[in-house]
């Protein structure tokens, strides 16, 4: 209970231990303001798959040892008072992994984020795509790319949370594709595995390699967040984007204005040309010449 | 075996048979290990076969203008049906020397940031984009890693899916994983008869999932990875037939084929709006998956 209270973070050496869904939702969003988007979503078994178990085994022990019904949650709701759309992953269901349902949620969630012009969150942790929903899994990755357009249309942000672990099929696709992209400390944020990159390459990975850290040094992240002050953190960015949005010019706005002041300034520069020009503007039009002269 | 009266052997031999029948039937077919087999002979024709058959003057580009050029991936404009395509695809390498050369078609994020950048020059002079897919994976190195491998093959699924032009993927052998969608989020995706398109290598996932790599046969079996489930499973639109006994017997053969169905594929995208080929692509992938709900 006391974890609880700290936010699951060890009040001794500020290790930042794993949330569930649930809690992750208790603590971003304002209570009793949730409501929750592709719920009724389950998964199904498009390849019938079976390795030492059955996936319909595996999905059953799943969701009775975790209460969820998938990986992903994602609903609207408030956050310090300013509505957003929130998706959270549970890394206890399936390693958080990305099969249809997590993809199609996360469509769902960012169509009603555009719907409701509110901006999107997503705390993400997930060990990549699903392999037991095979190539399907993998589409999932073209799938969430594809949506996130939606949000560029109606000018909504989207700021990614990465928290320990993000791997694979989740960071290569919307994860980092977010407009201000945070991390947890110490979180592991890789594309493939220290495991797998030192069975396949031989090389002794460094102390840290692949952490939030190693990744805000390379460029990778804007900003490692404590979880204490995530939620306040999280509103400051939002509030700033949302600022941009409220007063910056349209974009077909801006074209108009140039307009008005006397058209476009390449054309200006054009008609400058033409006239010192030495040669005749048509001759350096090769065909259009007759036209040129008619006019 | 002889059999002498009254001892009863033909119970035990019917028995073990018996037996034997119902092993037989729960033991998967090796039909898929014997594809992803197929998918990576050393001889299998690759882009630069393809590229040689079907593109004589393909003139490669090179860099991704950011910090070096990768050759395992290999990009160019060339000339089809009286126009111009940008052809990108992955490049494992025959022989050792350029396998090594060509880190085995396990791409750096260089190779996908200069794919973003032809597909972007492709955009703008109108070109339809050909990709060639054939890959393990991106590659698994801290280089590649410091290098923001993740963020390179997000970026270079967002590119692909913001063209206008038409966009055609073809995956000629290895079709591994993230590696192999950052080039293949298309108008059109086709696959060789002997080709497989994959989440993980079976290898991986038997490595994870029955703790034993040696499993891959099963695992391969499992993920339903050929060219004939994929189209089942509605993510390419169409298989294309390889010579006999495959594709590295005849590369010229195999290269015709695929030359033609790109060709037809091409006139077929050029009769649609370039907006609404971009809505149909978006769409396609958006319905990509299978759920139930209560």
């Amino acid at each position: 209970m006391a974890l609880a209270a700290a936010l699951f973070v060890c009040p001794h050496c500020d290790f930042h231990h794993p949330v569930s869904g649930p809690d992750r939702v208790a603590q971003l969003a304002d209570e009793g303001s949730w409501e929750p988007v592709g719920e009724q979503l389950r998964p199904a078994d498009p390849l019938e798959f079976f390795d030492t178990r059955s996936y319909v085994e595996r999905l059953a022990e799943a969701q009775s040892e975790t209460g969820m019904s998938e990986a992903f949650l994602g609903g609207l709701c408030r956050m310090s008072g300013r509505p957003v759309a929130l998706g959270v992953m549970d890394f206890r269901f399936l390693g958080g992994s990305m099969g249809s349902v997590v993809g199609e949620r996360f469509v769902l969630l960012v169509a009603a984020a555009a719907d409701a012009s509110v901006p999107l969150v997503v705390v993400v942790s997930s060990g990549g795509a699903r392999m037991q929903e095979g190539i399907l899994s993998l589409m999932q990755m073209a799938k969430t790319v594809v949506v996130l357009d939606s949000l560029t249309v109606v000018r909504m942000p989207f700021v990614s949370v990465l928290t320990h672990p993000t791997t694979g099929g989740v960071l290569a696709s919307f994860a980092t594709l977010a407009d201000v992209v945070v991390a947890e400390p110490g979180a592991l944020l890789c594309f493939a595995g220290p495991r797998v990159i030192e069975q396949t390459t031989r090389e002794k990975l460094p102390e840290g390699f692949g952490r939030s850290e190693a990744n805000f040094a390379n460029g990778q992240l804007d900003l490692v967040i404590h979880r204490r002050d995530l939620k306040e953190r999280l509103g400051r960015v939002l509030s700033l984007l949302e600022g941009g949005v409220r007063c910056g010019v349209e974009p077909a706005r801006q074209d108009q204005e140039v307009v008005s002041r006397g058209g476009n300034p390449l054309t200006q520069a054009f008609a400058r040309v033409k006239k010192f020009a030495l040669v005749p503007w048509g001759r350096l039009r090769g065909r259009d010449t007759e036209d040129t002269r008619e006019s | 075996m002889p059999s002498f009266p009254g001892v009863g052997y033909e119970e035990e031999i019917r028995k073990i048979q018996e037996s034997l029948e119902a092993l037989r039937e729960r033991e998967p077919s090796d039909a898929a290990w014997k594809t992803v087999q197929l998918a990576r002979h050393k001889d299998r024709p690759q882009t630069l076969d393809y590229i040689k058959h079907t593109f004589p003057d393909f003139l490669e580009l090179h860099g991704d203008r950011l910090r070096g050029d990768d050759p395992a991936i290999v990009g160019g404009m060339a000339t089809m049906d009286g126009g111009t395509v940008m052809v990108i695809g992955h490049q494992k390498g025959h022989d050792l020397r350029e396998r090594q050369q060509r880190n085995f078609g396990m791409p750096r994020p260089e190779g996908y940031r200069k794919a973003q950048r032809l597909v972007r020059l492709a955009e703008r002079f109108s070109m339809p984009v050909v990709t060639l897919v054939d890959t393990p994976g991106a590659f698994p190195g801290a280089d590649a890693e410091e290098g923001g491998q993740a963020g390179a093959i997000a970026t270079s699924l967002r590119a692909f899916a913001e063209l206008t032009v038409p966009t055609i993927a073809v995956v000629i052998g290895e079709g591994g994983s993230g590696g192999a969608l950052a080039l293949a989020l298309c108008d059109r995706v086709f696959m060789l008869e002997n080709a497989i398109y994959s989440v993980i290598t079976p290898e991986g996932c038997a490595a994870i999932l029955w703790r034993d790599s040696a499993e891959a046969p099963q695992a391969a079996d499992a993920l339903c990875l050929t060219a004939i489930d994929l189209l089942r499973l509605g993510v390419v639109d169409s298989v294309i037939p390889e010579p006999r006994k495959g594709a590295h017997k005849s590369h010229r053969a195999t290269a015709k084929v695929v030359a033609r169905q790109i060709e037809a594929a091409l006139r077929e995208l050029q009769s649609i709006h370039p907006l609404q080929r971009q809505a149909e692509r978006r769409q396609k992938f958006l319905q990509m998956g299978r759920f139930t709900a209560v």
